[in-house]
């Protein structure tokens, strides 16, 4: 089973590109699970068809630890299955120790177990690493890849090496490495280039380009996937080659992260340039 | 009247705990850890947390526990406390040089989220660990379980970090006790060295929290179990596991992990639980009972005979920590007492409340979790009155008000001595908690007889 976790700065648009991943994984037959890791419990939607789902926490908080698996897993978009960790309400309580609490729950309850015959687990987590909790999913080996959606903009940039800060601290003693950049494009200027360039440093690779398209807003409002909503669109041929390069990358590597200095040159460079 | 206000009458509550029934995790984890040779318990956390659970573990066993800490300050808690205890692992090696540094974590650093696991790797990485030296962890956040999880989560670390299968069997037994007194976990011993048997048991705080006084102050008493002892017990042939909240976890971990067979079985309290105990290690080990224990046991058996009049149709209620509520209940049955109430802080689940209604029957009113409180336990007695409490020394108080006798089982005991070198397991275990019932009944009977009714000979 592969673990992969997506990262990136908030509103990157890292729970779209999941499900988006994810759809196409399933329908080319592979076993998929997905864990949310953000309070506000929207990394499933597209592949329930927007159903909301009880979330793990809330799970917890109203039945006590006494709850099975299927409480707490639903199948989604071609029998994948779908976990929400959930979390506080905005301005209350630790965030962070509930993905802690929700990850250790599902592993007592079995969810990673081989009768699930998982070929892949996705954790999509909430905005930058911002503190142990939301570093859950890379220690201890719990998500071995780590891919980060980014564009071409300053501050994604910006999250995104951050990101990469602590990736190398939980690579130094263990398993998880990062495995490239996923640009979900902004239209900024040569964003390619700049994204390539940010890789290159960083000593990863971008694993693929996403370009911009409103099919995906068509998509989200009819609470689905560019893959189950139009199969037959361009933009589901690019989540499905970005599905297959995941499927098939074997560059795994301890990222090289920059500083601010660095990065704000590599900005200039081909922001300028244009 | 100190608690004059609590009624008889059981209200709901969800959200609501008084006076519990238990403790925090890492008070179990620290006494789990003195139970290894020349260990040196750490608490990642702030100061205060290492204070109390240092401070309850010294009342209880009137010896001077020692533990070190991360010392979390502000930054700690915005940053982690990893600084903290990288800095801590090389003083306490510089200072107090101990064999192997066992960590648990607090509420805080749980809260936190510090990989400790990624930490102590580190720690090795940059040679922080003197050659030879050891430093584990145990995850132990007090908002789960109570200490008996804190000392079953040490336990299972132990086997996690240490025990191995070299691939070369030895003729041995592994015992993993529950959280009980350090003369328990010594009468245990004597009587699997007695039946003839080899074995590893840990932990083994024997000997550590009760060391003697020599005039001469001690850091790492003599006692508890070697790391290369518990290393060598993923090669051991069987284990015993006594008391399944306390110890299962280890046990299970071992046959996983290992590959060693196991038996969760009661702790060896009355006559039923050793018959028991003593009867799965005579088959692991194929060997038999000597006439030695023979003897023992029909001492108890006749004292418990002898005396039936005053324990018959007694009635009791019991708090506390399960394990050792489940056998007590068993022996307490067994000496004709009635089981009214068992109420336990540590969530102990289902299968125990099965197990206690198994030995006191349908009728017996169990309840287990942070709702099981002291509270609660009073509100049961003010109900129907029993004539004898089982429990720890803060059961002191409803004793008094209730005007009921109260024998002190479990932990923490603050307010009495013996516990910690006289055992109630085991045959003549059992027969020191039978003294201590008995005891309790007839001072009863002698201070409440009408003259024309004060015995002399009972």
């Amino acid at each position: 089973m592969r673990k992969v976790a997506i990262y990136g700065k908030g509103g990157i648009g890292k729970s779209t590109t999941t499900q988006n991943t994810v759809a196409a994984l399933a329908e080319a037959g592979k076993k998929v699970m997905v864990v949310g890791c953000d309070p506000k419990a929207d990394s499933t939607r597209l592949l329930l068809g927007g159903l909301s789902q009880k979330t793990v926490l809330d799970t917890l908080r109203l039945e006590g630890e006494d709850l099975d698996l299927e409480d707490v897993v639903k199948p989604g978009f071609k029998g994948t299955r779908c976990v929400e960790s959930g979390g506080p309400e905005p301005g209350v309580g630790c965030a962070g120790r509930g993905i802690i609490t929700s990850i250790n729950l599902l592993e007592q309850l079995g969810a990673y177990s081989d009768k699930w015959e998982l070929d892949y687990v996705f954790y999509d987590v909430l905005g930058d690493v911002v503190c142990g909790g939301f570093a859950m999913p890379i220690r201890d080996g719990k998500a071995e890849e780590i891919y980060i959606v980014v564009s071409g903009e300053m501050m994604a940039m910006y999250a995104a090496n951050n990101i990469c800060k602590g990736i190398v601290k939980f690579a130094e003693s263990g398993v998880v490495r990062l495995g490239g950049l996923i640009c979900n494009s902004r239209k900024v200027d040569r964003e390619a280039d700049l994204i390539q360039a940010l890789a290159d440093k960083l000593g990863t690779q971008m694993i693929h380009f996403v370009p911009r398209d409103n099919m995906v807003q068509r998509a989200e409002i009819n609470r689905k996937t560019v893959i189950e909503y139009d199969p037959s669109v361009g933009q589901a041929d690019e989540y499905r080659m970005l599905s297959q390069a995941i499927d098939k990358n074997t560059k795994f590597v301890i990222p090289t992260p920059l500083e601010t200095e660095e990065l704000e040159k590599l900005l200039i460079e081909f922001g300028l340039e244009a | 009247m100190l608690l004059r206000h609590t009624t008889d009458k059981v209200a709901e509550r969800s959200a609501l705990t008084i006076n519990p029934a238990k403790t925090c995790q890492p008070v179990g984890a620290m006494y789990a850890a003195l139970g290894i040779n020349k260990c040196l318990p750490h608490s990642h956390g702030s100061q205060g947390c290492c204070a109390y659970h240092r401070s309850s573990l010294t009342r209880h066993f009137k010896d001077p526990i020692m533990a070190t800490t991360s010392s979390f300050t502000e930054g700690a808690s915005v940053f982690g406390g990893q600084a903290n205890i990288l800095e801590a692992i090389t003083n306490i090696f510089a200072l107090y040089d101990p064999e192997i540094i066992a960590v648990h974590t607090t509420c805080l650093s749980e809260t936190i989220g510090d990989d400790l696991n990624q930490i102590i790797k580190k720690a090795y990485q940059e040679g922080k660990i003197p050659k030879g030296k050891k430093v584990f962890y145990a995850s132990t956040p007090s908002f789960k379980g109570s200490h008996v999880t804190g000392y079953s989560n040490m336990t299972t670390g132990m086997v996690q970090y240490f025990s191995e299968n070299t691939g070369k069997p030895l003729k041995q037994i592994n015992l993993i006790p529950s959280f009980i007194e350090p003369s328990d976990m010594a009468e245990i011993k004597r009587m699997t060295s007695e039946m003839g048997v080899k074995f590893v048991m840990f932990p083994d705080t024997s000997g550590v929290v009760n060391s003697p006084m020599d005039g001469k102050f001690h850091m790492y008493p003599k006692g508890g179990t070697t790391i290369e002892q518990i290393k060598s017990a993923g090669d051991s042939s069987f284990t015993l596991a006594l008391g399944r909240v306390g110890a299962m976890s280890a046990a299970k971990l071992l046959d996983t992990k290992c590959k060693v067979p196991c038996e969760i079985l009661d702790l060896p309290i009355g006559v039923r639980g050793t018959d028991n105990f003593l009867d799965n290690l005579r088959k692991v080990a194929g060997v038999h009972v000597p006439d030695s224990l023979m003897m023992e046991r029909g001492q108890l058996v006749d004292v418990m005979t002898d005396m039936s009049q005053y324990t018959y149709n007694k009635t009791a209620a019991l708090v506390g920590d399960p394990d050792i509520l489940v056998s007590t209940a068993e022996f307490l049955v067994d000496l004709g007492i009635k089981i009214l109430y068992v109420v336990s802080g540590t969530p102990a689940g289902p299968k125990f409340e099965r197990r206690i209604k198994e030995i006191a029957g349908e009728d017996v009113k169990v309840k287990t979790g942070a709702n099981a409180d002291m509270f609660y336990f009073h509100q049961l007695i003010k109900g129907n009155k029993p004539d004898l409490i089982f429990g720890n020394t803060y059961a002191k108080y409803i004793a008094r008000d209730e005007d009921i006798p109260l024998i002190r089982i479990g932990f923490p005991i603050y307010d009495r001595v013996g516990h910690q070198y006289m055992p109630i397991m085991g045959y003549k275990g059992g027969l020191r908690l039978l003294e201590k019932i008995l005891s309790a009944v007839m001072d009863r009977q002698d201070r409440d007889a009408p003259e024309e009714r004060y015995e002399l000979v009972m």
